[in-house]
């Protein structure tokens, strides 16, 4: 696994001795995870909800129960501006 | 002979308020004392809730949970209390909104004394990986709580509030309750919103109480229990009445014993599971030695959710809009956010995800055709009691391995609890019962004719 190529994806930064450690780490733990290959699932479907709930639709209709001012949506920004939040440029 | 009001379950609280024996003032007043004594040994809250005080003299004591201290898990929303998920991702941010389960227990009267420490982001089973530091066990401070809802029940334990909520994800609620000797009840998937609980795998986190008895387990389930319009995954279901009466008549209820989790066991745990066995026949219920598909697999299954899932909500911290950035973030969330990536990642995606998520498939069929033969299922909280503080560390799936006979029931979405059922060297030990789906209730009765037939729940760390 190239661990910094993962790092870069996951938008996180590496310490060199993390790659290393992480490296050795993953391994470890993928090596321990394979044991559910001895199991045939060829003819099993995909569980992604487990009971069993398919399609949940709510009315296209506003909440004003959940929706915050502005002012408190902003209150946990370290930086803002004019009523928006501050982010950095990305085009130069 | 007159006792402390922070020793109080919630039922024996309740009569003394209701009665003007004290107030509820007096109530918070007392839990606020003893953290004041002891939590700078223990260690379980991040957070107080300042303003407690106040609140408590305005509670109406004659709602459910009137004037009753709770502790919150520091992963739940808490409106104007900081709230962290002990990370220092989040060292900052200040709730605008009430998580569901919170807004239940407010509407319900219960009064937010604290927000209690945990694995930060709830990744691990130690507690030990909070970016506060860690909790011990009450028990002995040489030990670790368990976790990752370890402050919640070493609050519990220490009497430091009369009750608190969890969240668990595999184990997370069942297994500190079980090295702390308080009740811990995790509801099936779905049955409590997790609106406002900071995600970690979304397809299994189910918040619950922990607990200093069944009795109130069941009342503080059925008041955060229901649908929520602001979580769709919660369940239309209607909730039992859970309320359970003194009494309990239940008996002859099937109850499988599985062979392949007592192989897991270390050698004194296991007597301690047959011994509570024993227990549930001597009450007129049937043990029924049944096979499960080994919990070594789940494992496996759980590991490549978890880190998927993982990867996924923990995308989203930023640091622009709330708390601070992503080199912020420790080994441990990087460890987990890296792995799930590379298990979601383009041609690895049907290896580890997919196959993980069919497996899920083949051992929730295998609990199905299991109860069908048997009501309820022995199903242990952890392999052993609580581990030395520093056990953790350097052991990238610590949490996984400890976890491992609440992974199946997990990863499910099954129904289980944890009660004290035993010490070992003067360490507790949980006895734990495992249901269908939506079958809270069944569960609540079993454990309370177990509690009512043992004192396990009665004994109290010295501190």
């Amino acid at each position: 696994m190239d661990v910094r190529h993962i790092a870069r994806l996951a938008n996180l930064t590496l310490t060199d001795a993390e790659s290393r450690k992480f490296t050795s780490q993953f391994s470890d733990t993928l090596s321990t995870i394979d044991v559910i290959n001895e199991l045939d699932t060829s003819d099993t479907p995909i569980t992604y909800q487990v009971t069993g709930l398919t399609n949940c639709f709510r009315e296209d209709k506003i909440d004003t129960g959940r929706i915050l001012t502005q002012q408190a949506a902003l209150s946990n920004s370290a930086s803002i501006h004019n009523g928006y939040f501050m982010v950095s440029a990305i085009f130069e | 002979m007159n006792r402390n009001l922070h020793s109080f379950s919630i039922s024996e609280a309740r009569e003394g308020l209701k009665s003007g024996k004290f107030s509820s003032r007096e109530l918070l007043k007392s839990c606020l004392d003893r953290i004041m004594q002891l939590d700078t040994k223990i260690h379980a809250f991040v957070s107080l809730n300042e303003k407690a005080l106040d609140e408590a003299d305005s509670v109406d004591i004659n709602k459910p949970l009137g004037g009753i201290p709770i502790a919150i898990k520091d992963n739940f929303l808490t409106h104007n209390i900081r709230t962290t998920a002990s990370s220092k991702v989040l060292d900052t941010y200040i709730p605008q909104y009430d998580s569901t389960v919170v807004k239940n227990l407010k509407n319900a009267g219960a009064v937010i004394i604290g927000k209690t420490n945990m694995d930060s982001w709830a990744h691990g089973s130690s507690t030990e990986t909070s970016d506060y530091g860690p909790t011990l066990n009450p028990w002995n401070t040489r030990h670790l709580p368990g976790g990752s809802s370890g402050g919640s029940a070493a609050a519990v334990a220490a009497d430091m509030c009369l009750a608190a909520i969890g969240s668990e994800t595999a184990g997370s609620v069942r297994q500190p309750s079980a090295w702390c000797s308080v009740t811990g009840f995790k509801p099936t998937y779905g049955r409590v919103s997790r609106y406002g609980v900071i995600a970690m795998a979304s397809s299994t986190d189910s918040p619950g109480p922990i607990t200093k008895n069944v009795e109130d387990a069941a009342l503080i389930t059925g008041v955060i229990a229901g649908k929520d319009p602001f979580d769709a995954t919660t369940s239309s279901q209607p909730v039992p009445n859970l309320l359970i009466p003194k009494k309990i008549k239940q008996t002859g209820l099937r109850i499988g014993l599985p062979k392949e989790y007592l192989e897991v066991l270390e050698p004194a745990s296991r007597q301690v599971i047959l011994n509570a066995a024993k227990k549930m026949e001597d009450l007129g219920h049937r043990i029924i030695e049944i096979s499960l598909i080994h919990p070594k697999y789940s494992i496996g299954v759980y590991t490549i959710v978890q880190r998927s899932e993982v990867s996924s909500n923990l995308s989203r911290y930023d640091g622009i809009r709330y708390g601070n950035n992503r080199s912020f973030f420790n080994q441990e969330a990087k460890r987990r956010i890296m792995l799930g990536t590379f298990a979601l990642s383009s041609g690895y995606y049907d290896h580890y995800y997919a196959k993980a998520q069919k497996v899920r498939t083949l051992i929730m069929r295998d609990f199905e055709k299991a109860f069908s033969r048997v009501d309820l299922i022995i199903d242990p909280p952890s392999p052993g009691p609580a581990l030395k503080v520093g056990a953790s560390l350097n052991a990238p799936m610590f949490g996984e391995m400890q976890d491992i006979l609440v992974e199946p029931s997990s990863i499910s979405g099954l129904p289980g609890i944890s009660v004290p059922g035993g010490f070992i060297d003067q360490l507790p030990l949980g006895f734990g019962l495992i249901g269908p789906q939506f079958h809270e209730d069944r569960i609540l009765e079993a454990a309370l004719q177990y509690q009512s037939a043992t004192n396990w729940h009665e004994q109290k760390p010295i501190l």
